[in-house]
């Protein structure tokens, strides 16, 4: 007991290495130098590369001229226009075919996810189908499919397929009538827009009153008479503004109307389809992960089985099937790039593969065409966490 | 059956026979009603249904296999007015499919590669069955080198390029080395390496007070690292077969298990990266997963083929199959990691805690309690981001690598077997081939769920 032995363990040397606050500065360290040297040696191989190459350098090629016709444009457009105006149209035409999509997509999911959990044995059959064909095959077979095999099948415009006599579906894509824009236009659109605001206004304050008190309010049949009766009535005030230019058969081909490409139309259908399978599984998680003891109590506090569906089920599934079809629609943006497969003309068809032909640019085409998309995922997911934290469920 | 008594009351000792329930609700007229006509706007449903049904699968029965023409040599077998599906084009055009270009008289060797991958590959994929640590060695460290000898033919003096680029000696002993250049890189490697471990020794002393792990485990990746060279550079009197005579279905599965195999350790170490503690770390690894999440793959592949050639050295210039392999492997290491990372979150907090308790170094947590238990969970996410993967190796097409549908595209093509039902068939069988991969995976990802679930049940 009389002399007390030092520890073993020296204090000072190892545990300055074994401090967990060193040794995590030090790899940090080690971890950015290596990223930063990474970075310089790629950059030092680009500038000898380029020089190598004789490549220009910079974005100045963006206000030289094009030289190369697009097949659809949304915005005026020649070949005389400048490589800027050429990235714009395949922004346009990327949004175009994103949000068609996504439209068509989001009905067919909702149907196919909801008729997978039908009672009904055929529905459920033909859902399930649905869901393992079109999810296990590759999306650019099924748009390759439906470009070549579907709509290359069609016949010449001479003997296309007639659709209530007012569209017109051939090989060479699908004719519909062309709205022409007459005089008071612009007061029926004005009118849509405001029926458009009325409703939902009225339908925050409806929901407001239900919560507050409890009684229901017919939001359905005012919105739809908003949205559809006002702008009727501008309509019919003006004298109908608004006609409609019929596709004619002139020769071998259609004169008048809007004509869709084939591209757009494979595409579209592709991408809506190939994603509806997914977004279906996600609308079935959703609505299953709603306990049933939620249908219960709504039944028994003597809601009818429509209400149960709209205010209890739906509201508690939205909060599961939300943030999955969000990254959904954000998939067939990326896949619309596909696009380039068919010669749709696209972000990527249009910007990193004609334009980059071109000029050779390949740094600064392939960063702006990732930067594009990018922003795009990141808009779409600042806005989605904004959502989640709206409706996260509120714990103790 | 009955108790009874004196004044007439009686009680029961037994429950009644239930009656049998009315016959319009069991059987098959009973499910029918359940099932298909529970309501008007369901029977009206089931009709459609029906008729949709009715529409599609008999001409699609009729045009794969009663119609179809089974034999032939050319064209000329499947022109007709009622022909159904043209087999014997699929049959000519099968080796395309299968192989590309790859030269008939070293097909023997794709057999092999595909042959090795089903053996090592089944048992890894049988749960229950044991030396699962030998068998994800096999597969995924000695069978790469294995196949990418077996398909390129090996011999690419890999040391020669070593040597140009980062011979230490090769300044003092000029290119001539001791004893022809071979001998003269295997001496600079053998000299690198011991100061390689002698400077690990020292970090090690320096960093832990024993320098001995940091420099076996040193030894070790150089020792691996030898080999590989070695392997690669030895001629094992193959025919050397470029990858642009690569094709088919093995090109897709080439892009498909590399990208997986090659994504796996990156994916894990971002995976970790992202839950460190470190920020810059942690931000690093955020900044990489959410780019490469982000784009297009279509992009990553135009990015692999046309801007990374400008980032690498003047004059080196990567095979085109290899660098879309590059860009496949980082983005999906970028969708693994996010898989991953799910599978850390699943594991409680005690684990952790515990393994710290044990006295366990980070390294060692993580090696021996965490991931065998994050990876294990995992399973079903990593088999479906595999499914994606391996559709969306279709895509190589668009940077002119021809893949099993690249060479579908370019079979249509042949105006030997022009007949209106070429294109047809092709798809058919395509998307047949597609389905059943795709298909069994994602059984095969649910199977393992379910497994999963049962155990952890509580």
């Amino acid at each position: 007991m009389a002399d007390w032995v030092e520890p073993a363990v020296k204090q000072g040397r190892t545990s300055f290495m074994n401090d967990p606050k060193v040794r995590s500065i030090v790899l940090q360290v080690v971890a950015l130098v290596l990223v930063i040297v990474l970075g310089w040696m790629f950059i030092d191989n680009a500038r000898e590369n380029l020089a190598a190459q004789k490549i220009a350098t910079g974005f100045g090629f963006l206000e030289n001229t094009a030289g190369f016709g697009i097949s659809q444009t949304l915005i005026s457009y020649s070949e005389t226009s400048t490589y800027g105006r050429a990235f714009a149209v395949g922004i346009l035409n990327t949004l175009l075919v994103a949000v068609i999509g996504i439209f068509f997509a989001t009905i067919i999911g909702f149907l196919v996810g909801i008729g997978r959990l039908s009672k009904n044995f055929v529905i459920r059959l033909i859902s399930t189908c649905y869901v393992e064909l079109l999810r296990n095959l590759p999306p650019l077979f099924q748009i390759l499919f439906w470009y070549l095999a579907v709509l290359s099948a069609m016949p010449n415009p001479r003997q296309s397929i007639s659709i209530f006599g007012e569209a017109f579906i051939s090989n060479r894509g699908i004719v519909v009538p062309r709205p022409l824009f007459g005089e008071g236009t612009g007061l029926v659109l004005w009118t849509f827009g405001f029926a458009v605001l009325a409703t939902v206004l009225i339908g925050g304050w409806s929901r407001q009153r239900r919560e507050e008190t409890g009684r229901p309010f017919p939001m359905l049949w005012v919105g739809l008479g908003l949205i559809v009766g006002l702008p009727l009535i501008a309509m019919i005030v003006t004298g109908f503004p608004i006609s409609f230019e019929k596709p004619e058969l002139k020769g071998f081909n259609f004169v008048g109307g809007v004509r869709v490409i084939p591209e757009f139309v494979a595409l579209t259908v592709g991408l809506a389809t190939y994603t509806a399978a997914f977004i279906a599984e996600n609308v079935r998680a959703g609505i299953k992960s709603v306990s049933h003891g939620q249908t219960e109590a709504a039944n028994s506090l003597g809601l009818r089985s429509g209400y149960t569906m709209r205010l209890v089920v739906i509201p508690q599934a939205m909060r599961v099937i939300i943030p999955p079809l969000t990254s959904q629609y954000l998939n067939l943006t990326k896949n619309s790039s596909l696009a380039v497969a068919v010669g749709y003309p696209d972000l990527v068809a249009v910007f990193a593969g004609t334009t980059l032909n071109q000029t050779g640019q390949a740094i600064e085409i392939i960063a702006i065409t990732m930067g594009v998309y990018l922003v795009i995922s990141i808009i779409t997911s600042v806005i989605m966490n904004a959502y989640n934290k709206r409706v996260a469920l509120v714990e103790r | 059956m009955s108790l009874t008594f004196d004044d007439g009351t009686f009680i029961r000792s037994e429950m009644q026979t239930p009656l049998p329930p009315p016959s319009r609700n069991v059987g098959v007229i009973g499910w029918i009603r359940q099932n298909l006509f529970s309501s008007i706007t369901s029977g009206v449903l089931t009709l459609l249904g029906i008729a949709l049904v009715a529409w599609i699968l008999p001409p699609l029965v009729r045009f794969l296999l009663i119609d179809a023409v089974w034999t032939g040599n050319n064209r000329e077998a499947c022109l007709g007015a009622e022909v159904g599906a043209c087999w014997p084009f699929i049959k000519a055009k099968f080796a395309q499919l299968i192989y590309g270009f790859y030269p008939a008289g070293q097909r023997w060797r794709v057999d092999l590669v595909f042959l090795i991958g089903v053996v090592l590959l089944v048992p890894l994929l049988v749960l229950s069955w044991p030396h699962k640590r030998l068998n994800s060695f096999l597969f995924f460290v000695a069978y790469p080198i294995l196949a990418f000898i077996l398909l390129t033919g090996g011999n690419i003096s890999a040391s020669n390029f070593l040597f140009g680029h980062f011979g230490l000696l090769r300044a003092v002993a000029g290119d001539a080395g001791v004893a022809g250049l071979q001998l003269g890189f295997w001496l600079d490697f053998v000299v690198t390496s011991a100061l390689c471990v002698a400077v690990a020794y020292v970090i090690g002393r320096l960093a832990t007070g024993s320098g001995r792990g940091a420099a076996t485990m040193t030894a070790y990746v150089l020792a691996g690292l030898g080999i590989i060279t070695l392997l690669w550079d030895v001629d094992f009197g193959l025919e050397r077969v470029e990858t642009r005579q690569w094709g088919g279905l093995l090109v897709t599965l080439v892009i498909a298990v590399t990208g997986i195999v090659a994504s796996m350790p990156l994916g894990i170490a971002l995976a970790l990266g992202r839950r460190s503690k470190m920020p810059i770390v942690r931000l690093l690894c955020v900044i990489f997963i959410e780019f490469w999440r982000g784009v297009p793959l279509i992009t990553v592949l135009f990015f692999a083929t046309y801007m990374l050639p400008l980032f690498l050295p003047v004059g080196v210039n990567p095979d085109g199959l290899l660098r879309a392999l590059v860009g496949v492997a980082l983005f999906t290491a970028a969708y693994i990691a996010e898989v991953v990372r799910g599978g850390l979150q699943a594991i409680s907090k005690g684990q952790y805690e515990g393994a710290m308790a044990m006295g366990l170094t980070w390294t060692q947590m993580m090696r021996l309690i965490i991931l065998p238990q994050a990876l294990t969970l995992v399973i079903p996410g990593i088999v479906n981001s595999f499914i994606s993967l391996f559709k969306d190796t279709t895509l190589v097409l668009i940077v002119s690598i021809f893949d099993f549908l690249g060479q579908l595209r370019a079979a249509f093509t042949d105006p030997n077997w022009a007949t209106p039902v070429t294109l047809y068939t092709g798809f058919a069988f395509a998307g047949i081939v597609y389905f059943l991969f795709c298909f069994g995976m994602s059984r095969y990802s649910l199977f393992v769920e379910r497994r999963l679930n049962t155990s952890h049940r509580h």
